[in-house]
């Protein structure tokens, strides 16, 4: 049997954190707000006032632990300054391309904590708001999800080169 | 640009194409 590696576990759980993380975030972009105005208005309680908070929960604090896990992991290898200069002068494309992946997901999870959450939050009723700000916070919600559903792909790309593009 | 954010087809588009971007940029940053 080969000996129990640490780094290995911790890698797991930082993929196994992220794949909950983007899979909600996909959930959301790809499923929920797609279909939502095709829900009756009856019906639509149902998911803002019950799948909508419960998605969020796991999405939120996914989002923190793959980022804690990924970070960890980093700096257990030894490379989490290195990349987090994206190689700066190093002439590494590896940690080029995984300071690119963090960095990306970094200001992911950045939105998810600091303008996802918070203006969901609003929108979901959760706290109180008038409807214009209701409106107004859903709106913000939305288009900073998609802005992470946009930079999910470089991240994602960036995390995964600087395993299989470096030595090119 | 709006429309990059609001219709989901032009946010994958974007997405891709910055992924695309990146694999130009990233080995000149590396050097």
């Amino acid at each position: 049997m080969e000996s129990f590696d640490l780094n290995l576990l911790i890698r797991f759980l930082h993929v196994f954190s992220g794949i909950l993380w983007i899979g909600l975030l996909y959930y959301f972009n790809f499923v929920q707000i797609p279909t939502m105005p095709k829900i009756p208005d009856d019906q639509k309680p149902a998911i803002g006032k019950h799948i909508a908070p419960a998605a969020l929960f796991w999405f939120r604090w996914a989002a923190a632990f793959t980022v804690l896990f990924g970070l960890f992991s980093a700096w257990r290898q030894g490379f989490i300054v290195d990349a987090m200069m994206l190689g700066w002068g190093q002439g590494s494309l590896h940690t080029t391309w995984i300071g690119v992946g963090m960095w990306l997901g970094l200001i992911m999870a950045f939105n998810v904590w600091f303008v996802i959450w918070p203006n969901q939050k609003k929108a979901l009723g959760i706290v109180d708001a008038d409807a214009d700000a209701k409106a107004k916070a859903g709106r913000t919600a939305m288009l900073f999800s998609r802005t992470n559903t946009l930079l999910s792909f470089p991240m994602l790309w960036g995390m995964l080169a600087s395993k299989h593009l470096v030595g090119m | 640009m709006a429309i990059i954010l609001t219709d989901l087809r032009y946010t994958v588009a974007a997405g891709v194409a910055l992924t695309v971007i990146l694999w130009f940029v990233v080995p000149m940053i590396a050097g």
